[in-house]
Formats: C-alpha cells, sequence, structure tokens
C-alpha cells in the first residue's frame, strides 16, 4: 500500500533484488529492459484507452453513442480496430522511396519513446531524472516531425508532401511557444528538472502560485501544444477535407496505426509535461495552510493525481478538436508569431519581474 | 551563375487531381488544381463522372414519370425541381391548380430549402474541419425528413408533385410537426451562430476569400444565395412569382461583399426567411381537392414552356419543346449547380487550397445537379 | 495606440467567440439525455415506419388467398424503369378464353420508390410496403414474383 504513494520502495526493492544476484551492469542492462518492456506496455494500453476515449468523447460532443457494439458500451471496439489493422495488406506504392517509407512510422513512434522516458508519472516512478528534463523533452518531443516530414516525402504523393510541409513549417514554429511557455515556469522554479519542479508545487501549482503570467503561459501551452501535436483546430498536415489524409494517405494497415498511436502518445505527452509543469504532476491539490483539506488530498495516491490532471488536459485537447474549424496554414503561423510569441516573450519578462520581486507564493 | 541560381529559385508549377474521390468534392467532381506552391493558379472542373443522361430519358418518358427523374438531380431540393416539372407542363395544360396545392407546395418547397441549407451548413463546418457542425446539421435535418417520410413517404427522393396537384393530401399530422420543427428550429439556429458565425477561426477563413462581384456573377450566370451575396438579385420567388409566394412577405437576402462569409450569411438569412414563410402558410392550407383533374395520358400540345423555379441553389429551369406526343420532343433543365460551378475559378485563382475547399463549399455544389 | 488597442480588442473578442462555441458543445457533452442516435437492429421491435412510408410493391392478398389484380398492365405502363413485368395467361371464362394475371413480376433492384404505379391501378390491386430491409446476398433474389401460389382473382373484379 505504501507503494502507491511512493514507488521509490518498488523500484528500489527491485533494484536490491536484481543487485543481489547481478554485476552493476547487468543490473543496469536488465532494468532497462524492464523498464523498455513497461513502456512499451504502457504504450500499447494507452493507445486502446485514448482511441476508445477520444471516440466516446467525440461522440457525446456530437449526440451520438460512439461505438456500443464490441463488448459493454463498446470498451472492446479499439481491440477489434487493431485487429482489423493486423489483417490489413500493407500497400506501398509502386514509385515511393521504400527504406524511407518504412522508416518513417518507427521514426515518429521512437520519438514518442524517449519523451516518455523522462515523465514523472508518481513520486519516484520516472525512468530518467535529467537535470535538464524539459530541454530533453521539448527537444525530443519535435523529433516527430522528421518522421512525418519522411512519411511526406517517401510516399511519393502530391498531398502527402503539402501535408508534410505544413507539419513541418507549424512544428518548427509552435515549438518556440511551448518552450518559451514551458521557461515562463522555469523562471520560478529555477531548475529544469522535472522532478524538481513537481516537488516546488507542494505548497501550491504554479498555475495558482504564478498569478496571471503562469495563467497567459497556460494558455499559451494549450495552444502551442495541440499545435504542435498536429490534432484539432491545427490538423492542417493531416486536413481531412484538403489534403484527404495528409502525410500518412499512402499508409495502411499497421503501419497507419503507428501513426495515429503516435498521436495519442503525443498528445499524452504534452499533457504530461503540462500537468507537470502548470497543474503540479504528481501533487496533490494543497490550499495555503488548511490542514484538514490538505491531508485528505494527500490520501488519494499521486499516481491518480498525475493521471487525473493528464486526463484533464487531454479532455480540453480533445474539446478544442471536436468543436473548431481548422485554421489555415498562413494564419496559423500568424498566429504564431504575431501573437503568441510576443505575448508570450512579454510574459517571461512579466514573470522575471515578479521572480525577483518575489510577489509570486 | 547568376541565371542558374534564378532558374533554380523560381517556382515550378505542378498539377494536382481533386476528385473524383475526394473528401470536399461532394461526390465525383474531379479538380485539376495547377498549383504553386500552396497557392492556385488555375482550376479547371470536370465533370461528367456521375452523367446519366437525364434529359434523354425524358424524351421517352410520359410527363409523369418525367418528375421522379428530377429527384436524382438537386436531391437536396427535389421537391423543388418537381414543382418545376409540374408547373411546366400544367402551362402546357392550362390546367388551373387549386389553391391548396399550391399552399402545399410552397410549404413543402421552404421545408425542403431549409433541410438543404441545413445541410450545407453541416458540410461546410465539416470543409473547415469542424467535424461536428456535420453532426448537428443532420440532427436538425432529420426533423424536416420526418416531416416529408409521414406526409410524402420517402425521405430524400419524395416525388410527392404529378402534373395538376400532388401525389396524396398532406398527412393529418403535418401541420403540428411542421409547428413543432419550426418552434424548436429557431431554438437551435442561434447555435449555429455560436458554433460558426461569430467563431473567430471560421470568420478569419471565410471573410474576404473568394471575391465575386456583382457584374462577373452576371456573367457567369450565377444565381441563388451565391449571386445573391455578390448583389445579384435574382430570387425567382420574388421577380417571378409561383406557386403561392406572391401571398407572402419576404425578404430578397442581398449582400455586397462577395465572399464566402457573404454567402455564408445569405444561406443563413435565408434560413429565417423560409421559416417565416413557413409560418405565414401553415394554419391558412385553403381546403379544396389536392389534384386537378387531369388525363391519365397527358399529352402536351405542340409548343414551348418555361419555367424557372428557385431551389436552395439557385435558378432551376425547366424547358419544354413538346410536339404534341405524349413524351417532350425534348427537355432541357437549367441547373444551378452548373452555372455556379463555371464561377469556381475566376473565385479560387490566388486562393490556397484550404480556400477552395471553402469556396466550394459555400457555392453548395451538388454534383449530379452539374451532370443531370 | 490605436493599433495596440485593436490588437488585444482582436485577441479578447477571438477567445470570447471561441469559447461559446465551446459552450454549445459542452452544454451537449454534459445533457447525455439529448443523444438522439437509435441502435437500429436492436430497436427493431419498437420502430415503426410511417404508414405512406414506400418500401417495396407488394400485391394485396386476402385471408382466402385472393387478388384483386386483373392483369390489365396500367402499372406496367406507369412504371418508368420497367420495374413491374405482367406475364399473362389465357383463362376460360363461360367458355370465352380471357386474359389473366400469370406472373406479377416486380423487379425490386430497378425501383426507384417513386410510387406511380400505385394510382394507377384501377382495382387497388398493389400497394407501397413499409419493408425497407431489403439487402439480399444474391441479386437474383430481388426478382420478385407478387403473386402468391395458387392465388386467384378476387370475385366480382374485372
Amino acid at each position: 500500500m505504501k507503494a502507491l504513494y511512493d514507488f521509490s520502495y518498488l523500484t528500489s526493492a527491485i533494484h536490491e533484488w536484481l543487485s543481489s544476484f547481478l554485476s552493476p551492469n547487468g543490473v543496469l542492462i536488465t532494468e532497462m529492459i524492464l523498464v523498455g518492456i513497461a513502456f512499451m506496455l504502457f504504450f500499447a494500453v494507452l493507445g486502446l484507452v485514448l482511441v476508445y476515449a477520444e471516440r466516446k468523447v467525440s461522440a457525446f460532443f456530437q449526440q451520438r453513442l460512439g461505438p456500443m457494439r464490441v463488448g459493454k458500451w463498446g470498451t472492446a471496439q479499439t481491440i477489434a480496430d487493431v485487429i482489423k489493422l493486423l489483417m490489413k495488406e500493407p500497400v506501398i506504392n509502386r514509385e515511393a522511396d521504400r527504406f524511407l517509407f518504412n522508416l518513417a512510422p518507427y521514426i515518429i513512434m521512437i520519438a514518442a519513446f524517449m519523451a516518455m522516458a523522462a515523465l514523472p508519472f508518481a513520486k519516484g516512478l520516472q525512468a530518467l531524472d535529467f537535470d535538464i528534463g524539459i530541454l530533453y523533452v521539448a527537444a525530443v518531443s519535435s523529433l516527430g516531425v522528421i518522421g512525418i516530414l519522411l512519411a511526406g516525402w517517401s510516399s511519393n504523393n502530391k498531398y502527402s508532401l503539402i501535408g508534410a510541409m505544413r507539419a513541418g513549417a507549424q512544428i518548427i514554429s509552435y515549438e518556440l511557444s511551448v518552450a518559451l511557455s514551458l521557461l515562463t515556469i522555469v523562471v520560478l522554479t529555477g531548475s529544469l528538472q522535472l522532478s524538481v519542479i513537481v516537488e516546488s508545487q507542494a505548497d501550491g501549482w504554479w498555475i495558482f502560485k504564478g498569478h496571471i503570467p503562469a495563467m497567459i503561459a497556460f494558455l499559451i501551452f494549450l495552444i502551442a501544444s495541440t499545435a504542435e501535436t498536429n490534432r484539432g483546430p491545427f490538423d492542417l498536415a493531416e486536413a481531412e477535407s484538403e489534403l484527404t489524409a495528409g502525410f500518412h494517405t499512402e499508409y495502411s494497415g499497421m503501419k497507419f496505426a503507428f501513426f495515429f498511436l503516435a498521436e495519442f502518445a503525443n498528445m499524452f505527452i504534452v499533457s504530461a509535461i503540462g500537468a507537470t509543469v502548470f497543474l503540479g504532476g504528481w501533487m496533490p491539490l494543497h490550499i495555503g495552510n488548511w490542514q484538514g483539506f490538505n491531508a485528505i488530498m494527500d490520501y488519494i495516491p499521486p499516481i491518480f493525481w498525475f493521471f487525473g490532471k493528464v486526463s484533464f488536459m487531454i479532455f480540453l485537447m480533445m474539446w478544442f478538436r471536436w468543436t473548431f474549424p481548422r485554421l489555415r496554414i498562413d494564419q496559423l503561423l500568424t498566429l504564431e508569431w504575431k501573437y503568441l510569441l510576443p505575448i508570450n516573450l512579454v510574459n517571461i519578462l512579466v514573470m522575471a519581474f515578479i521572480g525577483l520581486v518575489g510577489w509570486h507564493f | 551563375m547568376e541565371e542558374t541560381i534564378t532558374t533554380a529559385l523560381e517556382s515550378q508549377e505542378y498539377f494536382i487531381n481533386m476528385g473524383p474521390q475526394h473528401p470536399s468534392t461532394h461526390g465525383v467532381l474531379r479538380l485539376v488544381l495547377s498549383l504553386d506552391g500552396e497557392i492556385i493558379r488555375k482550376v479547371e472542373p470536370h465533370i461528367g463522372y456521375i452523367h446519366r443522361s437525364i434529359e434523354k430519358m425524358c424524351e421517352h418518358d410520359s410527363y409523369q414519370q418525367i418528375v421522379h427523374l428530377t429527384d436524382r438531380m438537386d436531391y437536396l431540393s427535389c421537391h423543388i425541381n418537381n414543382e418545376a416539372v409540374c408547373l411546366a407542363v400544367e402551362m402546357g395544360l392550362q390546367v388551373e391548380i387549386p389553391e391548396r396545392v399550391k399552399v402545399i407546395r410552397t410549404i413543402i418547397g421552404e421545408l425542403t430549402r431549409l433541410s438543404s441549407h441545413q445541410l450545407w451548413w453541416g458540410v461546410m463546418g465539416m470543409d473547415l474541419g469542424a467535424i461536428t457542425t456535420f453532426l448537428y446539421g443532420f440532427r436538425d435535418r432529420e426533423l424536416i425528413t420526418d416531416i416529408f417520410e409521414e406526409t410524402c413517404g420517402a425521405r430524400l427522393t419524395m416525388n410527392y408533385n404529378v402534373p395538376g396537384g400532388l401525389m396524396f393530401d398532406i398527412h393529418p399530422n403535418f401541420q403540428k410537426r411542421t409547428k413543432d420543427f419550426v418552434t424548436y428550429f429557431k431554438k437551435k439556429l442561434p447555435e449555429y451562430d455560436d458554433l460558426l458565425s461569430n467563431n473567430v477561426i471560421f470568420r478569419e477563413r471565410t471573410i474576404g476569400i473568394g471575391k465575386l462581384s456583382k457584374e462577373d456573377a452576371i456573367s457567369f450566370g450565377v444565381t441563388g444565395p451565391t449571386g445573391r451575396a455578390s448583389g445579384f438579385s435574382c430570387d425567382v420567388r420574388k421577380h417571378y412569382p409561383y406557386s403561392a409566394y406572391d401571398r407572402v412577405q419576404f425578404k430578397e437576402i442581398l449582400r455586397t461583399e462577395g465572399d464566402c462569409f457573404a454567402r455564408y450569411q445569405c444561406r443563413i438569412a435565408e434560413m429565417w426567411e423560409s421559416l417565416s414563410i413557413i409560418e405565414q402558410l401553415i394554419d391558412n392550407i385553403p381546403e379544396g381537392p389536392f389534384k386537378a383533374p387531369t388525363k391519365a395520358v397527358i399529352k402536351l400540345p405542340k409548343g414551348e414552356w418555361y419555367q424557372k423555379v428557385e431551389t436552395a441553389r439557385g435558378e432551376f429551369g425547366v424547358y419544354i419543346i413538346s410536339e404534341g406526343q405524349k413524351s417532350p420532343y425534348r427537355l432541357k433543365f437549367r441547373s444551378p449547380g452548373f452555372s455556379n460551378l463555371s464561377a469556381l475559378d475566376h473565385m479560387a485563382r490566388g486562393c490556397k487550397i484550404a480556400d477552395l475547399v471553402a469556396i466550394m463549399s459555400t457555392i453548395d455544389l451538388v454534383i449530379p445537379d452539374i451532370d443531370r | 495606440m490605436k493599433s495596440v488597442v485593436n490588437y488585444f480588442k482582436e485577441i479578447y473578442f477571438g477567445l470570447r467567440s471561441l469559447i461559446t462555441g465551446l459552450r454549445v458543445t459542452g452544454h451537449y457533452i454534459t445533457h447525455p439525455k439529448e443523444i438522439i442516435t437509435q441502435q437500429y437492429p436492436e430497436n427493431r421491435d419498437t420502430l415503426k415506419m410511417f404508414e405512406r412510408f414506400r418500401g417495396e410493391v407488394v400485391l394485396i392478398h386476402d385471408e382466402k388467398n385472393e387478388h384483386r389484380c386483373t392483369g390489365c398492365s396500367a402499372c406496367e405502363v406507369a412504371c418508368p424503369n420497367g420495374t413491374i413485368e405482367i406475364i399473362h395467361k389465357k383463362v376460360d371464362v363461360d367458355g370465352r378464353k380471357v386474359k389473366a394475371l400469370d406472373k406479377f413480376v416486380y423487379h425490386l433492384q430497378m425501383c426507384t420508390m417513386c410510387g406511380l404505379c400505385i394510382p394507377a391501378c384501377p382495382t387497388d390491386a398493389i400497394k407501397m410496403a413499409n419493408t425497407f430491409e431489403h439487402a439480399v446476398f444474391d441479386r437474383s433474389k430481388l426478382t420478385k414474383i407478387l403473386n402468391k401460389p395458387g392465388s386467384k382473382i378476387m370475385d366480382g373484379i374485372k
């Protein structure tokens, strides 16, 4: 039971047990493999859950029931989808660059995997605790665009190419806003290490402690991260009604599923970063000196707090997607360079001032 | 050296086949786009993928049978198409149509227009990336199709008109259902504004896009809401009233901007007008027969007749040449979609691909109407 | 200065319009009672079509297996698509050879459900049924013979 509140008990127990019969190098390799398997399983479950969630949430937004046939309330629908995708023929365009065509989905998946490694899921449940955690995640999560560009280029399809080029322009610009909005909080924490950022929110989340600049930063992060995951009103790379399916027009079967899965994994990752930096990660909601209230909040295990906050962020992103029309490519860039970036820069300045004077809590 | 650099940097035009299978061509329209990056240099519509030679088929069918073929042209304003054929035949036969028929035809025609505009609104949102609007549009349309199903016996291809009147009288529930729908839809229509009309992204996407001047609208023969958004006063209901349009009060919606947003606003305003027309007529359906007596085999005298009506897309005309036989010698449909499509190239030049999609949805194309 | 004010005004009104949109969709996700989806094969028992719905042409038979069709071919003439084919036979009535209905062949695959055959019938022998589940695995199953085997014409119908 204790392990539910602090996973370091569990992880150190495994570590000691492995050390008892393996050399230090052997322990390291075994642990790496274990973590890899754990992430892989987590990825699969994440995909299943999020695809189901998206279908249900979109259905309820649209006054529909969504999947209802496979399993109770359609819960097994995604499994059925996976089986269908596995059985589909992987068609490759005759003039396509076969090597890059096959490589692209894996690059996207690997980028998502790498970003996942630095996320603090709960107390003591973090694969890698860098001192440059945020920088690493921001850098790695934008690596996926290479996969998109490769997919678009190698498909030998003009629609795919246009989609890929759009995705490139989009992600390069919005990466700035994501990083800057995260920096706004880093000004206050004084550290890029994700575990330190979480610990610094023990007495309150940064979105509340940082006054209005933190809220503006959160809003910008929300917009920019939605754009970075190619979702919602910013799904220009896919742009179903313009480019049929954008960069993955030519993909079918399991390779298409990889793109699909990566989209949801990326959504999870940016939501997790947002939750960690702005909403306190796995930290329970604490309000000042309300001892009783804080004690009750502490009673809920941190892992539930983390996933609760991430689901909230994901729900917000789904809400955007199922409400707004899509932007045009030039408007997308206008939004970034004319609105988000200047506001962000001013915001950082204000935040630095607040941090300097010590007006934050 | 310098020359090679400029030639290397020179952008190259390339072609894209948009359609016949493409999500936003609303059917099987094929557009050959000539692009410079994402900017459209030329749009060349290729039509004929759903050509069924309806005009030729009409030359072998009796006048009653022609009516049901027009259902399959502009399937979203099928009742109005039927009405046009029936009015033309009635003009040729010189039969006096009962008042009841005129009013019922007008009410159902306006309901058809509403349902067409609802579908257009949903699809317009979906073309611009807001998929939820599609479902909301269809949700409201469902109630109209229920009214149609109860009274006319079919949801889409109704074939409710026959030369001389209607196939059968309205259903006893018709008035109540229609009134319920009007009260329901008056509550839902502001929601359309909340979701799209006032949305900043939507406005950015549509204002100033795909401009068509009044002169161009006239010279291309663009009619309907598309033409009226450019300031071309072309409402057949107002200028050449048929059925019961001469006794109802309604405004002809005119805007001057001629861009996508004006076309959008035009259709939304038309929905309010249609609701008001229905409200004026629904309690005043005169008693009487639902069909003027006609012969079983209709033979038009030798001559030519032209009847135009206002469908949801614009001016729809039926031109009948009769040699005195039981089927027409030649029958020509003037379909609004065809003329409206011809202005597409003019509107879309210099726009981006995303704008082209927006322009196409505001023209509100129905491909079977273009191809026939 | 004015442009600065406009800049923030734009942001304010833009955000407000987005929130109005979110409120509309938010309303529907919080009111699951307004869901309009029907679960079709499950609700087959309660699903009732409107009485005028045109599903397919049927030849009305009464409990004595008698129909009212004289085989006059009026429906065949009225049909725009050649959906109906009347095959005649000669029967002896009071020693005279009279044309009568042998087979009422109905090609459902060609029918556009226009309903023109119904008013064309002088004896009200046919009507449009409410059925709508016409999907079959073999196209030939769509060609139906509407007069039931052993049925005969009702007395007094000419």
